[in-house]
């Protein structure tokens, strides 16, 4: 109707095609060619996390199937149809401390593939319990069998879940994993403009107020900016930096200079986002903990995974642009567990 | 100051605590007139929520009168007068400024556990568990509110607490569940429970014009409440033998138009089915008990809404999706967006078209709220809603 395909193909398509993206479509019904290649680019680059969250839930199924084993040993027992729910208490405890375990590994992200193979391998001992306990003529078969079809459904999951996580794709994240380099990339949308973002992140002394692990950044030069962060223990790391690129209400780019003691390197990027949402903040960080303690101090900064950081600082971001500060709770407000409970030393604010 | 405290499922006690402060420059502190306990308190008493930590002070449903102001705070003053909305919102996100406030992308400290459990975070909630971002709570003598530039109503003079208090969720709850019906005159609607919730769902509902709104429960005094003050037509569900059954004949075959699940994760039933949930529920396989869900599903009629404000944690099981999509079924939801509701219903109520005082059947002191759990969550002495006067 109207528009003839052929007539639009033309070279924006981005991949070297010669059809237009959305070529069924009317031309005005067609997205933008520019923007949908960005976002392909990002699609195609981007593997996400595989099998985890997957891995999560399992995690935090364990961690609860677990607890309750734990606590109440013989109600589990019961449900399960074995008899002598007192003498069993303890096998059952121990499946117990067993299945919190692997829930703990699965979620801490310590090399989440090998605990949920030895889920599988959990699964199977349940199993063979059970095939003990519909065996044994005193149990109650029904609920046995019952127990038995739930754990085999846990376990197909749990097979799936680690075959996923072994055979992870490569992604952006773990590319130079082989080569002590970190690197993460997270995104967030943000309900200010791009001019907005960027003139607050341009400001490097900005950084400290929703980066949490950085203490100051000074700027020393028209490129230059000296970094201070927190390690534990009140130690401190510090390093300088230059800025690589910066291209006003759009990208800023910075990296350690070749002195300092830690290399790492970030881009932020800044886009509008559609209708009126604000802007698409993208930010990459890469950096090579230094052998030795230092390194491992700095390995502590970034955590357990260094994206989660990444996340939780791109959400403070947002925090102080859209509503001035970053939010406390009563139980956030102090590190570590605290109840949601005021706390009863004055609070700095 | 005295607080409630969950210290364990079915454990709760008013304890002595340190008072709250300002920890943002948005923050307020009213000092606790009224408060009231609520069906979704009632699944964290029972444990059935995840993230709660001994010590966690309770309570959502909570009004009283500024006693500080951050330096943020420019509409409020000491001395005024407010109720607080349940779910805390910055006002600033996108969420916000669409009027979606329980989604609000900034208020949950805890966001990134939250993601893990539900995809994307939701809003903080006062005491609601960590899950919700490990804020204090209003069952106490005073409460830190976060965002106080942007959540709390101030109440007009000649209005009493009992008027207003319940402004803070469960009005606004029961009249968004009836709202997300999108009522056409002829419509009948269903509503599963007839807790305050179920109440107001059902007396909103007529507000907006229904035709007839069918209530469902199986605690007699509750369905004579749903009858006699809020106008509904009652199913005891215990002396049927089929809800849905009786919900066609009721209908002539077509089923009501909307549906309306007021009970939630803790719903209760008879039955093979019943054992089954219940059972996955103590393993820790399943959290909730979808059963009222499960049959508004199956007995809405063919192209309505199932409209769920029934709170639930987790997964669930046996889902009928077939349903849904072969009937063209819209199911909404959520958690209710009071900051958009407070100041219509405040209008409604001072123009005397719903008076929400017809639900409170126990007014106790503060120091007794562990008593006032027990009765709500046994449904003894006829029990409909506590408020606790600090
Ligand atoms: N969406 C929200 O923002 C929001 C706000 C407040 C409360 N809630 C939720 O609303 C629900 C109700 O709260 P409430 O304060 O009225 O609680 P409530 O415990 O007083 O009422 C629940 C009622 O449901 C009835 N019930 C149980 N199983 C049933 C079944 N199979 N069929 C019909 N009725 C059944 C119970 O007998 C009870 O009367 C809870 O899940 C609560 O968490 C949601
Ligand atoms: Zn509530
Ligand atoms: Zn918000």
């Amino acid at each position: 109707m109207g528009t003839s395909i052929e007539a639009t193909a033309n070279a924006t398509s981005g991949n070297g095609g010669t059809a237009p993206l959305g070529s069924a479509l009317a031309e005005r019904a067609r997205p933008r060619a520019a923007a949908a290649a960005r976002y392909q680019r990002i699609a195609n680059e981007d593997r996400g996390t595989g099998g985890e969250s997957l891995a999560d839930f399992l995690g935090v199924f364990s961690i609860g199937l677990g607890l309750a084993q734990f606590l109440v040993p013989e109600a589990m027992s019961k449900i399960c149809g074995i008899r002598d729910a007192e003498g069993n208490k303890g096998v059952m405890r121990a499946l117990g401390a067993r299945e919190i375990s692997h829930g703990v590994a699965i979620l801490s992200r310590q090399q989440p593939e090998k605990a949920l193979w030895s889920r599988v391998a959990g699964d199977a001992l349940d199993l063979a319990l059970l095939g003990k306990t519909i065996a044994n003529p005193e149990n109650n078969r029904g609920r046995a069998l019952f127990a038995t079809a739930n754990v085999l459904a846990v376990t197909a999951l749990d097979v799936m879940a680690a075959r996923t996580l072994s055979q992870q794709p490569r992604t952006i994240a773990n590319e130079g994993a082989d080569k002590g380099i970190i690197r993460t990339k997270r995104s967030l949308t943000i309900n200010k403009s791009p001019e907005e973002c960027y003139a607050f992140w341009h400001n490097f002394e900005n950084l400290p107020r929703f980066m949490r692990h950085l203490e100051s950044v000074s700027v020393t030069g028209e490129r230059r900016s000296h970094w201070k962060a927190k390690a534990p223990a009140g130690a401190t790391v510090e390093w300088d930096a230059e800025t690589t690129e910066d291209r006003p209400n759009e990208l800023i780019a910075w990296r350690s200079t070749e002195d300092a003691e830690v290399f790492n390197a970030g881009t932020v990027r800044f886009e509008r986002a559609p209708g009126g949402r604000g802007t698409e903040v993208r930010i990459e960080l890469e950096y090579k903990p230094p052998l030795g303690k230092l390194g491992s101090k700095v390995a502590m900064l970034f955590r357990e995974e260094p994206g989660q950081q990444v996340m939780d600082d791109l959400r403070h971001f947002k925090q102080v642009m859209e509503t001035g500060e970053i939010l406390f709770s009563d139980a956030t407000k102090q590190r570590g567990m605290h109840p949601a409970q005021p706390d009863d030393k004055p609070v700095q604010l | 100051m005295k607080a409630t405290c969950w210290m364990g499922p079915q454990k709760m006690q008013v304890r002595e605590v340190p008072d709250p402060q300002i920890l943002n420059k948005r923050d307020a502190i009213v000092k606790i007139t009224s408060t009231a306990i609520c069906g979704s308190d009632l699944h964290l008493y029972n444990g059935f929520l995840p993230m709660m930590e001994p010590g966690d002070i309770m309570g959502h449903e909570f009004m009283g009168e500024v006693v500080e102001v951050g330096s943020g705070v420019n509409n409020l003053k000491v001395g005024d007068r407010v109720v607080v909305p349940f779910p805390i919102a910055c006002g600033n996100c996108n969420a916000c400024q669409a009027g979606a406030y329980s989604i609000c992308e900034n208020s949950n400290p805890n966001a990134y556990v939250a993601e893990k459990l539900l995809g994307h975070a939701a809003s903080g909630i006062f005491g609601y568990s960590h899950l919700t971002g490990g804020f204090a709570g209003g069952q106490a003598e005073f409460a830190r509110v976060p965002y106080a530039d942007v959540g709390p109503l101030k109440v007009p003079e000649g209005l009493t607490d009992e008027q207003v208090l319940f402004l803070s969720d469960i009005l606004p709850t029961g009249y968004m569940g009836a709202e997300m019906c999108g009522i056409k005159p002829g419509d009948t609607v269903a509503v599963w429970g007839c807790g305050p919730v179920g109440q107001f769902a059902i007396a909103s509902a007529y507000l907006l014009g229904a035709e007839r709104v069918i209530a469902i429960d199986r605690f007699k005094y509750r369905l004579d409440m749903a009858r006699e003050k809020a106008g509904a037509i009652t199913i005891n569900y215990e002396e049927v033998d089929s809800v849905p059954d009786v919900l066609k004949d009721l209908t002539a075959g077509r089923g009501p138009d909307h549906c309306i699940d007021a009970v939630g994760v803790e719903g209760h039933s008879h039955g093979v089915l019943y054992a089954h949930d219940r059972m996955k529920q103590v393993l820790r396989m399943q959290p909730d008990r979808p059963i009222a869900l499960r049959e508004a599903i199956f007995s809405c009629a063919s192209g309505g809404t199932v409209s769920v404000i029934g709170v639930y944690a987790g997964l669930i099981d046996k889902f009928p999706m077939n349903a849904v999509m072969n009937r063209s079924l819209t199911i909404k939801t959520g958690q209710c967006h009071v900051h958009r509701y407070m100041k219509p219903l405040l209008e409604r109520i001072q123009k005397g078209e719903i008076d929400p005082t017809f639900i409170i059947t126990h007014r106790m002191p503060l120091d007794q709220a562990a008593e006032g759990y027990r009765i709500f969550n046994d449904k003894l002495e006829h029990c409909e809603k506590v408020v606790l006067k600090a």
